[in-house]
């Protein structure tokens, strides 16, 4: 096993050749905000929130894909990188329509905690207000396309653990949207096992339980990365 | 030390962030001494939004031409402008009209559709004030100098933030206690 050294934000860190940036910086203890990523799953570079500066490299790069490298000198909490932090997280709230009072997730949603996070008390950018429509047709589960940042978390749970791979991303730019099956009503895609993964791995109020109502949703956060440390390193128990 | 001229208005809201406001207890003698109420639907009778006031609440989103007229008057008239609760900052629920595509559709659920026979859209210019085509928060029309959000904000956390007022500093509005939405 090869090992890298390094230094984030001034502090020396060993890891293992082939970890990225993020799992490195929590290796070290310095928290880096982040959406898109989901332990147990692939990583795709989807929200740019992991965003890290590395010393002799003009692009920013997003944490959670980049490896870390041998003498890499980063910095992961510059005034630059805070500022685009709270410009993702304004954005994502200007684009899609957020009603934190009378949402499922209100007080359980990961894109609220970063919101606190990032100190965003108000968006700068006009909200789109766009129209998307909500599906109820699953017997156990609704999606409410009004909420959905587009992180895919969903898309990767259901192809990569559950292997029913009913999510996909279809269309293009603002009109990009998160498709069950052939872009069919989700309770008549046959592959949905209705396991509930995806419920539990969607960051905020867009794919909940029916029946819950304002506040009412729970999400088990951490049983994607409990499920893929089971099957591949045999952890049974969490 | 003269009073601090202090208001509150009501817009487009549900009057819950006043409620939760008059929930500040026994925290409301200490406001009462440091400030002279000039303007507000909970704590004064007067009609007319006064100048020179010091700070002022501003509950509500911009949904009316009655909103638009009185948050540009308070804004000319106020030093210290708060942008009070969800529907002011984001525009929250009052907004979900916007995703309906203009004023009709709603105008029409809630007069005609559900209305018995005797249904009728009202229209009265100088009466009734005509809705905006779209729903915006405030700091979309006018400059805002503090945001504190909040569904209602709890009455700790406008408490949090009015108390450093009173004394003539700048909250610090940071985690979860200070600016969750909802
Ligand atoms: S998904 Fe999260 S941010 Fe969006 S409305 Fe629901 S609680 Fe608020
Ligand atoms: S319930 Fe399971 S199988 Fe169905 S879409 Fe969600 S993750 Fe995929
Ligand atoms: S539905 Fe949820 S998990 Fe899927 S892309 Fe949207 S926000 Fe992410
Ligand atoms: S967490 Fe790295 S891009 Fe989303």
């Amino acid at each position: 096993m090869s090992v890298n050294t390094l230094k984030i934000d001034g502090i020396d860190v060993a890891v293992e050749a082939g970890t990225t940036i993020l799992k490195a910086a929590k290796q070290a203890g310095i928290p880096i905000p982040t959406l898109c990523h989901l332990e147990g799953v692939s990583d795709v570079g989807a929200c740019r929130l992991c965003l890290v500066e590395i010393k002799s490299n003009p692009n920013l790069v997003p944490s959670c894909v980049t490896e870390a490298l041998e003498a890499m000198e980063i910095l992961t909490q510059t005034e630059q990188l805070q500022e685009y932090r709270k410009m993702i997280v304004e954005l994502l709230f200007a684009e899609g329509n957020h009603v934190c009072a009378v949402c499922v997730a209100n007080n359980n949603c990961q894109l609220q905690d970063v919101a606190i996070e990032v100190g965003m008390d108000h968006t700068r950018f006009n909200y789109r207000f766009p129209q998307r429509d909500v599906d109820l047709s699953h017997p156990l589960f609704g999606i409410d396309h009004n909420r959905c940042i587009l992180c895919t978390r969903c898309v990767r749970v259901c192809a990569e653990i559950e292997t029913a791979h009913v999510w996909n991303v279809a269309f293009r730019g603002a009109a990009a949207k998160i498709v069950s099956g052939l872009n069919q009503p989700w309770g008549d895609v046959d592959a949905c096992t209705s396991c509930g993964k995806c419920v539990d791995a969607c960051p905020t109020g867009s794919i909940f339980r029916k029946g819950d109502t304002t506040a009412e949703t729970t999400k088990d956060r951490s049983k994607v990365e409990f499920l893929s440390n089971a099957r591949e390193k045999h952890q049974w128990t969490r | 030390m003269d009073k601090i001229k202090f208001a509150t208005v009501w817009l487009a809201g549900c009057s819950g962030c006043h409620m939760s406001f008059l929930d500040l207890d026994e925290f409301l003698f200490d406001v009462a001494e440091a400030v002279d109420v000039v303007y507000s639907p909970v704590a004064s009778d007067i009609k007319h939004y006064p100048d020179n006031v010091d700070v002022c609440l501003v509950e509500g989103a911009i949904a009316n031409e009655e909103n638009l007229e009185l948050l540009l008057e308070v804004r000319k008239k106020t030093k210290f402008l708060i942008s009070f609760g969800d529907c002011a900052v984001t525009a929250n629920v009052p907004a979900m009209r916007n995703m309906l595509n203009g004023t009709d559709p709603v105008l029409k659920r809630c007069y005609l559709e559900l209305s018995d026979d005797s249904g009728q859209i009202p229209k009265d210019p100088h009466i009734v004030p005509e809705l905006l085509e779209k729903v915006q928060p405030i700091h979309h029309i006018v400059d805002v100098d503090l945001f504190l959000p909040g569904c209602p904000p709890s009455a700790q956390r406008i408490k949090d933030a009015i108390a450093p007022l009173l004394k003539e500093e700048k909250p610090v509005m940071k985690g979860r206690e200070m600016i969750k939405f909802g």
